[in-house]
């Protein structure tokens, strides 16, 4: 399914065009250019220390490019604070989970609408009005699109920090979709889970993409699951791409399995490749 | 024992009392204030009061420390503002109460914003010193700008007339000092169902994820100090109509202490901390004058132990709250309510 | 025409004083170098150095070195006993929670001095020399002179340790980074320990100075929020720092106290303190901490 969806159709959701990003010395990201399509899924692949993270701050604006340009859907965000990139519809997650630990589920999932609501402070000290109508909507838009969509029903009461980490990650995208995204940038979405939570993972982010046509741009280490559900696959290598395509072309690039030698993920690119190739092979 | 209560409606399980004998126990309570000042006498009126009062601050600190994660030692000066404004009116204008009260909350919320600006560049501890700092400049002034504070000696006040009446006594002032004291934590208490207070406690547990949330750091830090500044104004306010002497001394560094031990004391973010915190750190100067009385016919200088000892037992309830139980009193209530929810089936 | 003799005095009173400025100031940036606790009890456990050297030499009329030398290990052991019982159980908690537990703190050591001394302010015994002392035409009270003097052995001490000594070297290794120095085998929790006891022994030393010059109270804590500006103005984490800034604050209130009065001098260095927050957070020679996400 994969192949057909990356071809030329549909609008481009984010163009990242020659980022360029120093520490010190140390070149992050050295003339990076890629562009999502919208409503595809698009993963950044490479070994360690890539700068697939220092990508993804760049992108949400934690970070200042010493040069390039980013556009959002045909606005150029380069100037923006994250706040304001989130008003725009940039969501993400966090590698290693940022839920608020002394919060709800429910409430970490609300903090997701903050920027598309409008409660002034005096309204908020008397909870009348616009306070009460937005919190009630908000819930029940919570309730009925995303708590129920996630299958986190149980769990909408129980504080953060007593969740399983599969679950924690899951909360985590929930909270993502209630920010209203157009683009949901995941941070390595199943890193530590196990197969079946991997499974789960895979089969809620194609069902986001399916159902709220959002745009997925994701980091992840999972090459199986890279592979299984991407449109479009970027490699990063020392701060460089280094190959771009639908995932048969990348995973039978030769740079590619050359950057992942030695990192240990080459037996598991490997069998990729030969699968891929089988697939390619049979379907041909 | 109490069984599951099944909640229909989202409207339900949204308010801040949700279950009928949580609104039964509120009703016990407000008949039990409305009923206080005819069966106290004037010792008991008199320290509700201040009670009152000090609830009102400390539920304003608690915004700003225990909800926003943002320490401040200046929550005295604050009070010193509002305090200073309202006498001020008082004197030189006239106007009614609710007004002085409510510019007293204004004028220190404005300062309060001046006060949380370096959180631009700093955050944590280096804006708990700014505060600190506040306080010792909020100092200066009261004690220097003669003109308007009455320097050392400071401003002496009438009392707040209402339709004519003079509120000079506690169980007058009760009146006043009461419902405003619940307005304020009702406030509270709304805040945190909406947005904003979410926003507050988003940039306390993770500020970095609160920015990617759309959250814009800088102007959410200066509502929380705004608002947790205008708290400490009118309760300051209050303090001004129930002392009637507002002076540079009133309000030490000390008293911001005493209100960020109440707060730890009650429970960090928590409304219903804040007021266990602050009913209980008033109450115990109390208890311990009364212990210093019983122990007077053995120790003859006991009454001069009273100072030191009452600040050893501030300084002992900080650092043993924030070891044994960092999550205050609060916490320690949640968990009887539990044993009694559970009650006989589990113990 | 201005009084230059005037000027010169006052700055080199300012200088002197500012000397006791840095020693603490030095107590203080060891605990945060190795420990991260910004400790704000620092000016009681000054002011409790003062008060344990009144009751030695007054209280017990020991000779002067017995009394100094009492108040050094009491300084330790208490510097070693907040540690182990209030510190180390506050490990791994948020540096606002043990923050606050440091005010905590503060106030204990308050009632505590207040209990046993009473409330009212004390003189030490003389120690320090007391005839005048001129430097060309300028006066200088012998008193200030030698504290700096002292508090000038006490730095070249404290470098001197931090460099050389086995237990300097650990404790620079833990500041740099905990988890490294941990693995490598240094004793961690003992080099938390060992800076709280050195810091306390260091502040402890500047309170029987500042006891010396101007007396003992048990409000003498507020000398603990002039420290806090030096430490901020000269950067939470550098040694050098506290130094420079303990000298120039001690200076800027000798100026503002001698030309603007006495109350400007707190109001001075507070706002000097705003103003390097606003402009440079991280103080003079303070690490600008680079944010991970």
């Amino acid at each position: 399914m994969a192949v057909e969806m990356s071809s030329d159709e549909g609008r481009t959701a984010l163009a990242v065009d020659g980022l360029r990003l120093s520490f010190g010395g140390l070149r992050a990201l050295d003339g990076v250019s890629f562009t999502a399509r919208e409503g595809s899924v698009t993963s950044i692949i490479g070994p360690n220390g890539a700068g697939k993270t220092s990508l993804f701050n760049t992108i949400s604006g934690f970070y200042r490019p010493g040069a390039g340009s980013i556009r959002f859907f045909d606005t150029p965000v380069d100037g923006l604070r994250p706040p304001e990139r989130a008003r725009l519809g940039m969501a993400r997650t966090f590698q290693n989970i940022s839920l608020f630990q002394g919060m709800t589920v429910l409430d970490n999932i609300k903090l997701g609408r903050h920027a598309h609501m409008a409660t002034g402070v005096l309204e908020a000290l008397f909870y009348l009005g616009r306070a009460r109508r937005e919190e009630m909507e908000l819930r029940r838009e919570v309730e009925e699109r995303i708590i129920d969509f996630l299958e986190i029903d149980h769990i909408r009461n129980a504080p953060v920090s007593a969740l399983s980490y599969g679950l924690r990650k899951r909360v985590e995208l929930a909270r993502a979709l209630a920010m209203r995204p157009r683009i949901l940038l995941l941070d390595e979405p199943v890193a530590g889970m196990n197969r079946e939570e991997t499974e789960d993972m895979a089969r809620f982010i194609l069902d986001v993409r399916e159902e709220w046509g959002v745009t997925i741009l994701m980091v992840e280490h999972d090459m199986g699951m890279v592979m299984d559900i991407s449109d479009h696959v970027v490699v990063l290598n020392f701060g460089q791409v280094i190959a771009k395509g639908d995932p048969g072309q990348v995973s039978s690039n030769p740079d590619v399995i050359a950057a992942y030698l030695g990192s240990g993920e080459v037996d598991d690119l490997r069998a990729r490749v030969r699968e891929a190739a089988g697939a390619a092979g049979g379907a041909a | 024992m109490r069984i599951g209560t099944a909640k229909e409606t989202y409207r339900h399980d949204e308010a801040l009392f949700d279950t009928p004998v949580q609104r039964w126990w509120l009703a016990g309570l407000f008949v039990a204030i409305a009923a206080f000042p005819f069966v106290a006498d004037a010792y008991w009126i008199y320290l509700g009061c201040l009670v009152a009062i000090n609830i009102a601050s400390a539920t304003g600190l608690n915004i700003l420390t225990g909800f926003t994660g943002l320490v401040s030692l200046g929550q005295a000066a604050f009070m010193g503002v509002g305090a200073y404004i309202v006498a001020w009116l008082e004197i030189n204008l006239g106007t009614p109460f609710f007004v002085n009260l409510l510019a007293g909350g204004l004028g220190a919320g404005l300062i309060g914003i001046l006060v949380g600006i370096p959180s631009l560049r700093v955050k944590g501890l280096y804006l708990a010193i700014a505060t600190i700092a506040a306080s010792v400049i909020l100092h200066f002034v009261f004690a220097n700008w003669t003109s308007v504070t009455g320097g050392q000696s400071g401003l002496t006040m009438p009392p707040a007339t209402f339709l004519g009446t003079a509120l000079d006594q506690p169980d007058k002032l009760y009146w006043l000092i009461v419902p405003v004291t619940v307005l304020m934590v009702l406030g509270a208490s709304n805040l945190f169902r909406t947005r904003i207070g979410r926003a507050f406690i988003a940039i306390r547990d993770r500020d970095i994820s609160a920015e990617v949330l759309g959250i814009p750091l800088l102007r959410y830090k200066l509502y929380s100090f705004a608002l947790s500044s205008f708290y400490a104004g009118v309760a300051g306010g209050l303090w001004a109509y129930f002392f009637r002497v507002v002076t540079p001394e009133s309000f030490p560094l000390v008293m911001s202490i005493f209100f960020l031990a109440a707060i730890i004391v009650g429970g960090m973010g928590s409304i219903l901390g804040g007021i266990l915190g602050a009913a209980f750190m008033t109450m115990v100067p109390e208890a311990l004058k009364l212990i210093v009385g019983w122990l007077s016919p053995w120790l003859p200088d006991a009454v001069a132990l009273l100072s030191p000892v009452r600040t050893i037992v501030f300084g002992a309830l900080i650092v043993g709250f924030l070891i044994f139980e960092p999550r205050g009193l609060a916490e320690a209530w949640r968990r009887l309510r539990r044993f009694f929810h559970l009650w006989p089936f589990k113990t | 025409m201005t009084d230059w003799l005037l000027l010169i005095e006052v700055s080199l009173a300012g200088i002197g004083s500012g000397g006791l400025y840095a020693i603490t100031g030095l107590a203080f940036v060891l605990i945060y170098k190795a420990t991260k606790v910004v400790n704000l009890a620092i000016g009681e456990i000054l002011m409790l150095g003062a008060y344990v050297f009144f009751g030695f030499s007054a209280g017990l009329a020991l000779p002067f070195w017995l009394a100094a030398l009492g108040t050094v290990v009491v300084a330790g052991l208490l510097g070693a006993g907040i540690e182990r019982t209030m510190i180390r159980p506050m490990l791994g908690e948020s540096p606002i929670a043990v923050f606050m537990l440091t005010i905590g703190l503060g106030s204990i050591l308050t009632g505590t001095v207040e209990l046993i001394w009473g409330a009212n302010p004390l003189r030490l015994p003389e120690y320090l020399p007391n005839q005048p002392l001129f430097l060309g035409d300028a006066y200088v009270s012998s008193k200030v002179a030698t504290a700096f003097a002292i508090a000038s052995v006490v730095v070249l001490i404290f470098l001197a340790l931090f460099r050389f000594w086995r237990g300097g070297v650990a404790l620079r290794a833990t500041a740099s980074d905990q988890a490294a120095a941990y693995s490598m085998g240094i004793n961690v929790p003992k080099v938390f320990s060992l800076s709280w006891i050195i810091a306390c022994v260091t502040a402890g030393v500047a309170g029987m100075l500042v006891g010396a010059i101007g007396g003992i109270s048990p409000t003498m804590g507020v000398f603990g929020l002039s420290v806090l500006v030096v430490v901020i103005v000269g950067g939470l984490d550098s040694v050098l720092g506290a130094l420079v800034a303990g000298l120039f604050i001690g200076l800027l209130e000798a100026l503002a106290g001698a030309y603007l009065g006495g109350e400007y001098k707190t109001l001075a260095t507070f706002v000097l303190l705003v103003v390097v927050l606003m402009v440079r957070p991280y103080g003079l020679f303070g690490t600008h901490e680079i944010e991970r996400l």
